[in-house]
């Protein structure tokens, strides 16, 4: 039993905090998000270091390793909320790779890895995460996932500008014929991850300003009704991390705990990711509720990742549905 | 990451396993009241004595089996797993046997452990005290120098199983001068004194896990002092560690249980097709993974690195929340006979209402998780 990350792995953490504490600062990423840019800047250097095709396999062109290490590049860009597409492209990666057909896998995998594609998934056809501009755009509804070519989307801009949002005609686009729960279930752990990042970020900041912040005299995280919300944001973060870890280990080492493992990860991220950054604007008081603060970021981010792909209820009815079937 | 256990680790469940499906404890007694329900799990710890089971976590040494902490936490869990009791002495076991290992002299270790290990002599944890809660470190039970000994006087409370034990953990205070923490000593104190009085302490289930000890001039030797004259701070914080430690396996299994049980007890009313209820079940079950996975990692971080991570601080919190959480949901699904006196869903509910307050209210732990692990500074005390 060994929840720790093996020297390589911690390697990839390492080198990915390090490179985007200096390329995705507030600074930076509030820039690219206000002029609802994508930083292409960013982007290109991910491209290069193979961080699309992290988890792509070898014969796609990608680097071949494992769920566990694409959820902690998930994680470490989600506590920058770069503006960059790597979740939405590796989301149509993973489905187009453990779903899709050799033909589709061949057409779209070796540019997906490289970056010369970008995707994205969603189970809301009207609004997208990050499809304006995706080359290819799965949507996946009632346990069937469809390709459509970038082309057919309409730019709708989210709450969430650091990711341009689109909508597309849900109707249309290519069926893929492979096993869309399974495939489905390795996106959620994607996603989940990055709320874990995004959450990590929010009690950091949190925490720093609240050990700054004086009102009467003292700091205000040196009272209890702050101190222990805190807390609280810690305990729903480090819950949502060892799900995470759990489903991303299950995807990689154990397939058949995947489905349970994916949906407890994603609604305990879901949750705690609303939960936590709607705590980080409570903390920060009236500066939290301003623009320059930074904290709506993670709290917009939050908000279209929790829905995502099925948010914290969908997960539990179909968690509800798995622990009767396997306790029966 | 490898959330699988290893060959070595599997072997000793596996026999554990086998061991328990072959020897479970004689049938639980019906009548006889407490007294035949402790003799019960004397009995039963004496069973797992004679089969070395009674401490695996202990060094050969000392009659354990020298077994490490991933196969300490798989014990709590086979036995939880096997809804068998935890051993009589389980104060001695778990806590006073490895306080007495790292401070207790040559001859307290050979005049001590075995009896605990044997069920022979029982121990109880004379800690808490009326005016002493939270803030252990203030507490007034004063330890008088006299002669080749001390004479004792104060009050105790939430003494488990003191009405059997032998011997009781005791801190008093020693030195009314000192810095709080400072003036205190560990002592083991004999029960069997008439200077040491028990009183049951009624709860809101109606029965009596705890009692009252009234100290009145009780004699201790100085042999029976553990860790120094003025060092019981340290000494009694090695217990409390102990106390977070093992026993955290057993009721998370003991959760996963009520839930299993709870599951089918909604399947049965056809509740699981209610969204709400489901919705509920569901959020219980991501909860008590997460306590397992939470514990789990606590425990493979000190193996790995030494030291718990911010892991340890909120497993109780998590356990204790969602423990009630669950017998408040079971009074939705069960219905009026969660709410009859005497049943078992009716006793969950209230027994549940004492897990946020017992070993650490969940105030407390907040406050450790936000001062040590987030570093936030600390409210000064009201003058």
């Amino acid at each position: 039993m060994d929840f720790g990350l093996t020297d390589d792995q911690r390697d990839i953490q390492r080198t990915a905090r390090e490179l985007l504490s200096s390329r995705a600062t507030p600074e930076r990423v509030r820039e690219h998000a206000e002029a609802g840019r994508a930083d292409d800047a960013l982007w290109k250097e991910l491209c290069e270091l193979g961080w699309p095709g992290i988890a792509v396999a070898e014969e796609h062109g990608g680097q071949g390793l494992g769920t566990v290490e694409l959820a902690i590049l998930c994680e470490e860009l989600g506590r920058t909320v770069a503006p960059v597409p790597f979740l939405p492209s590796v989301l149509a990666a993973t489905l187009i790779e453990h779903a899709g057909s050799d033909e589709q896998r061949e057409r779209w995998l070796p540019g997906l890895a490289s970056g010369e594609l970008t995707g994205a998934a969603g189970d809301t056809p009207e609004l997208v995460h990050g499809a304006a501009g995706a080359d290819v755009i799965v949507i996946v509804s009632g346990g069937e996932a469809h390709a459509l070519e970038g082309a057919a989307a309409e730019p709708v801009a989210s709450i969430d500008s650091t990711r341009p949002a689109a909508r597309v005609d849900g109707a249309g686009g290519e069926p893929l014929p492979g096993d869309v729960a399974a495939a489905a279930d390795r996106a959620l752990v994607a996603v989940a991850a990055e709320l874990v990042g995004v959450c990590g970020r929010a009690l950091e900041m949190t925490v720093a300003y609240v050990k700054d912040r004086k009102q009467f005299g003292t700091p205000v995280g040196a009272y209890q009704a702050v101190s222990h919300r805190c807390a609280q944001m810690l305990l729903d973060t480090e819950g949502a991390r060892a799900a995470v870890s759990f489903a991303a280990w299950a995807a990689d080492a154990d397939p058949q705990r995947l489905p349970e493992a994916a949906a407890m990860a994603k609604a305990a991220a879901s949750d705690a990711g609303r939960e936590v950054t709607a705590a980080a604007i409570q903390l920060h008081g009236g500066i939290g509720f301003t623009w320059e603060a930074d904290v709506h970021w993670l709290f917009k981010r939050a908000q279209l990742d929790a829905a995502l792909l099925g948010g914290a209820s969908t997960q539990r009815a179909r968690l509800a549905r798995l622990v009767a079937g396997v306790g029966a | 990451m490898d959330l699988t256990f290893s060959e070595k680790e599997t072997a000793f469940r596996d026999e554990l396993r086998g061991w328990l499906a072959d020897n479970p404890p004689s049938p639980e007694p019906t009548d006889g009241g407490e007294d035949a329900h402790y003799a019960w799990r004397r009995d039963w710890q004496r069973k797992l004595y004679d089969a070395g089971w009674a401490a695996p976590g202990w060094p050969a040494e000392y009659g354990g089996r020298g077994a490490s902490l991933t196969e300490s936490a798989i014990y709590f869990e086979e036995i939880g797993r096997a809804r068998v009791p935890l051993p009589a002495n389980v104060l001695g076991l778990l806590l006073g046997g490895p306080t007495l290992m790292v401070w207790g002299t040559d001859e307290q270790k050979d005049r001590f452990l075995a009896p605990i290990l044997s069920a022979e002599e029982i121990w109880c944890q004379g800690f808490s005290e009326p005016d002493a809660g939270s803030d252990l470190a203030s507490l007034n039970t004063r330890a008088v120098k006299d002669g080749d000994g001390w004479v004792v006087t104060g009050q105790k409370v939430w003494t488990s199983g003191a009405q059997y034990s032998k011997w009781c953990m005791l801190v008093a205070r020693t030195d009314g001068e000192a810095a709080k923490h400072k003036g205190l000593t560990y002592f083991l104190m004999d029960m069997e004194q008439e200077q040491v009085q028990v009183r049951p302490l009624r709860q809101i289930t109606g029965e009596a896990e705890f009692n009252e000890l009234f100290i009145e001039e009780a004699r201790i030797s100085d042999e029976h002092v553990i860790g120094g004259v003025g060092n019981g701070w340290k000494v009694a914080l090695t217990t409390l560690m102990n106390e977070r430690a093992g026993l955290g396996f057993a009721l998370q299994v003991r959760l996963r249980q009520q839930l299993d049980d709870l599951f089918a007890a909604a399947s049965e009313r056809g509740l699981l097709e209610d969204p709400l209820v489901a919705d509920k079940l569901a959020e219980l079950h991501v909860r008590t993974e997460q306590i397992r996975l939470l514990a789990w990692k606590g425990l493979t971080d000190i193996e790995r690195y030494g030291q718990p991570g911010p892991e340890g601080s909120l497993v109780k919190w998590l356990w204790s929340d969602t423990n009630q959480k669950l017998t408040q949901v079971a009074a939705d699904v069960i219905g009026p006979e969660a709410l009859t006196a005497g049943t078992r869903w009716s006793y969950e509910l209230l027994r549940a209402r004492g897990n946020s307050i017992e070993g650490g209210t969940t105030e407390v732990l907040k406050n450790i998780v936000a001062e040590r692990v987030l570093g936030l500074p600390r409210l000064k005390a009201v003058a």
